[in-house]
């Protein structure tokens, strides 16, 4: 970059200030409207073209990887929901699995499946977010609103299972919060109904559309074998044309048992990635309601020795996945505590001390109760892996994303390694636009769907 | 490929700087001695039998405070490789010493080694040899300390920096 | 009281009433927060029937910063340039429990607190907060800038 200082830049004087043309350091700064995240594009433009860019991250940079060392090992899993935020429970459902992995335990089919669905529904609204907003940078400010109002059913889905729209916290090692409500697939038939009808919509609208057309097409692309040796994964690698897809050649969960297509690109450009996430979504709802109807009753959550907790075991009846009319139903708050169902508990509960926390009444009436509490909680529910180390790989809505988990053999985990999909396509953004106009970093930088929580962890 | 035969095929090229092999929980990990790391990564690259032409992650563990490796090498440099074409997955380490916390760099082997080595020498403090720019890519040049190291407290505070250019 | 100060008083109600009701935003939007901005601002919970509904994506042209997400300390000394690039009046929203505290981020990388950097006028906490509680904070906000604008 240059030598002289910018207030000689600016009047035309120092090395370098030779008659002619000179090119211009554009800095497309942290704060900018077209960047999805925070990032620094630094360019040197020679009129239009963009000759050189140096991308700069680590604005979002949270800790992450130190934070999930605190804690026993559920408590990364809020810190994992913000990684990838517009897709939190592939994140939540990967750590999972990679804690598992390493304790050598499998979880019960019926979490698998459900793993599968809350995952899917998650791809969704992570492509509908990227797609509209790529949509809204490049003039098509409708089809940002469409995808938003889509999303926004999809959301009320996410909720109903889990609670929160966003942040869901969903996730466990050995399973998963709660049940699935009852009515689920009937919800799902209607989000999907109104999800499909928004995605023709906007077909119609942009896929054939000139504008778009010949803002996307040819724009920003990257061969297979560059693709490949820059380390991407994901939709911008099957739009360069190579199927890599780990949910189709190292399947996980319950993915083997459900049809689903690997759609693929041709050229790797812009035009490609965006034909690729819309194929994605269809094949993602495809599989979710193949997942419902294949889904086994049983169980959902295993113990840190991969035994099956019986689903009547919960005495809450939102983790049995009894969510209808419990917000309507009246509170009655006991001051001494009474009534707190230790009855209901002890009927009912897995009369095992080291797993399930004692009814209310007794931690807080007994010191042995107290005691039983305090260790469990401060204790990480036993979940205390065997020293080593394991890799998960999920496929997340960028691409692999993978988990490197290394334990010491306490409760909590030495180090937590996220693999994010996304920072491997922003290291190659300079080499997709250098060449380009500067109005082709806009549909570049959008079609690459940089995550600032993930890329900066 | 199966795991055990591609830690064979490594053993048999690299003959005694392979220090260590074994597996845990289906993942395949050698453990390659400082010198023979590049010549392991160009040899995983262009065999074709091993074909590992992805690097999926470039990582680093510091192991100060692990109870069984406290006088032993505080760094290990984690490389995950992944083979598009044959569907395989293997993972290298180096161990790398606390006063010599260096390691010869994979850009000319992968380009996203670059970014992937600047977050471990930002984060560990590990430098690589032959780096074309190595500075810091998640943190702000004024920042002293490598944080992920077990010695850096998790809520040091930084003096705050001012707007500049 | 006078006529003067009769005029002048409902002059300044009249101002507050148009101020109140056509907020231009300046949307400094770093993380996770950033996700229900987005679903505020859209058809469904729809901002822009308070008049918010415009984003100017220039310092130089809004008056309120919505502050949304965490703010890293490399991205503090740009959110203090771009809050001191704005111009009279204008008042900040902090979205979000990490621009109001920190968060459960209490470590080496994130400001604890925009206000630590910037006054604020409004915080909505949440993590992130549901758009009706961003509604709820807007329409605090709505309250203070009729009272009048901000003198330091």
């Amino acid at each position: 970059m240059a030598e002289r200082t910018g207030r000689e830049l600016f009047l035309g004087q120092g090395p370098g200030a030779e008659a002619g043309s000179q090119n211009l350091f554009v800095n497309m700064g942290p704060a900018h409207p077209a960047m999805h995240g925070i990032i620094r594009i630094f360019a040197e433009l020679d009129g239009e073209t963009v000759v050189k860019a140096d991308v700069e991250i680590g604005y979002l940079h949270r800790a992450f990887e130190k934070d999930c060392e605190a804690g026993p090992y559920n408590n990364a899993i809020p810190y994992t929901d913000r990684l990838n935020y517009v897709s939190p429970l592939i994140n939540n459902f990967a750590y999972a699995s990679a804690v598992e992995k390493l304790l050598g335990i499998d979880v019960t089919e019926r979490c698998k499946y459900i793993r599968v669905i809350m995952s899917e529904i998650s791809r969704i609204c992570d492509h509908l977010t990227c797609v509209g907003a790529s949509a809204m940078e490049l003039g098509a400010f409708t089809v940002f609103l469409y995808m938003i109002k889509a999303r926004e059913f999809l959301w009320e889905l996410v909720e109903d299972v889990t609670g929160a729209r966003l942040t869901i916290s969903y996730g466990r090692v050995g399973g998963v919060k709660a049940d699935l409500p009852d009515a689920f697939g009937i919800k799902v038939r209607k989000a999907f109904a109104e999800t499909r009808q928004v995605l023709s919509e906007v077909h119609t609208l942009i896929t054939g559309n000139r504008i778009f057309m010949d803002r996307m097409v040819g724009v920003g692309a990257l061969s297979a074998q560059d693709s490949i040796a820059w380390g991407i994964t994901g939709p911008l690698l099957r739009a360069a044309g190579v199927p890599f897809d780990v949910r189709r050649v190292q399947p996980y969960w319950a993915y083997d048992r459900v049809d689903f297509e690997v759609v693929l690109g041709k050229n790797g450009d812009n035009f490609d990635r965006y034909l690729v996430r819309m194929g994605e979504m269809e094949q993602s709802m495809r599989m979710v309601e193949q997942a419902l109807e294949r889904m086994p009753a049983g169980a959902i959550n295993v113990d840190f020795e991969g035994r099956e907790i019986p689903v009547d075991a919960y005495v809450d009846r939102g983790k049995q996945g009894k969510t209808e009319g419990l917000l309507l139903l009246p509170i009655a708050l006991s001051p001494n505590l009474q009534g707190q169902g230790r009855d209901a508990q002890s009927r009912v509960n897995v009369h095992d001390k080291t797993v399930v926390l004692p009814p209310k009444e007794t931690a807080y009436g007994s010191i042995e109760g107290l005691m039983n509490h305090f260790m469990l909680v401060m204790d990480g529910y036993g979940i205390r892996p065997p020293a080593g180390e394991a890799y998960f790989a999920a496929e997340g809505a960028n691409g692999e994303l993978g988990f490197y988990v290394v334990s010491d053999g306490g409760d909590r985990p030495y180090r937590v390694r996220c693999r994010p999909p996304c920072l491997p396509p922003v290291a190659a953004l300079p080499r997709m636009i250098e060449g380009q106009m500067v109005a082709d970093i806009i549909p570049t930088f959008g079609s690459v769907n940089m995550i600032g929580g993930e890329l900066d962890r | 490929m199966d795991g055990s035969a591609i830690l064979a095929r490594l053993r048999g090229r690299l003959g005694a700087r392979v220090l260590d092999t074994h597996e845990h929980r289906g993942d395949h990990t050698a453990i390659i001695a400082p010198e023979g790391i590049l010549d392991a990564l160009r040899f995983c690259r262009d065999d074709a039998e091993l074909g590992f032409d992805l690097l999926m992650d470039l990582t680093a563990v510091d192991y100060l405070r692990y109870p069984g490796r406290e006088d032993g090498p505080r760094f290990d440099v984690v490389y995950h490789l992944y083979s598009v074409g044959h569907n395989h997955r293997v993972r290298l380490k180096v161990q790398v010493e606390q006063d010599a916390a260096t390691v010869p760099s994979a850009t000319s082997l992968w380009p996203i080694a670059n970014w992937l080595e600047r977050e471990v020498w930002d984060m560990f403090g590990i430098r690589f040899d032959g780096h074309p720019d190595l500075r810091r890519l998640l943190l702000y040049e004024e920042f002293v300390g490598h944080p992920l190291r077990k010695d850096y407290p998790i809520d040091r505070r930084q003096p705050l920096i001012g707007p500049h250019v | 009281m006078g006529v003067g100060t009769f005029f002048t008083s409902k002059l300044d109600e009249a101002l507050g009433w148009a101020r109140k009701f056509s907020i231009f935003q300046y949307p400094f939007v770093t993380a996770c927060c950033g996700m229900e901005y987005m679903a505020t601002a859209c058809s469904h919970y729809d901002v822009d029937r308070f008049g918010a509904g415009l984003p100017r994506f220039s310092p130089r042209q809004a008056d309120v910063l919505f502050v949304v997400g965490t703010i890293s300390h490399k991205i503090a000394p740009v959110l203090r340039r771009i809050y001191d690039q704005m111009c009279e009046p204008k008042w900040v929203v902090a979205f979000g429990v990490c621009t109001c505290t920190g968060g459960f981020y209490n470590n080496y990388a994130t400001v604890q607190g925009i206000d630590t950097i910037i006054p604020v006028d409004v915080y909505i906490p949440g993590c992130p907060p549901r758009p009706e509680s961003v509604i709820d904070g807007l329409m605090k906000l709505q309250d203070k800038i009729a009272a009048g604008a901000q003198r330091y």
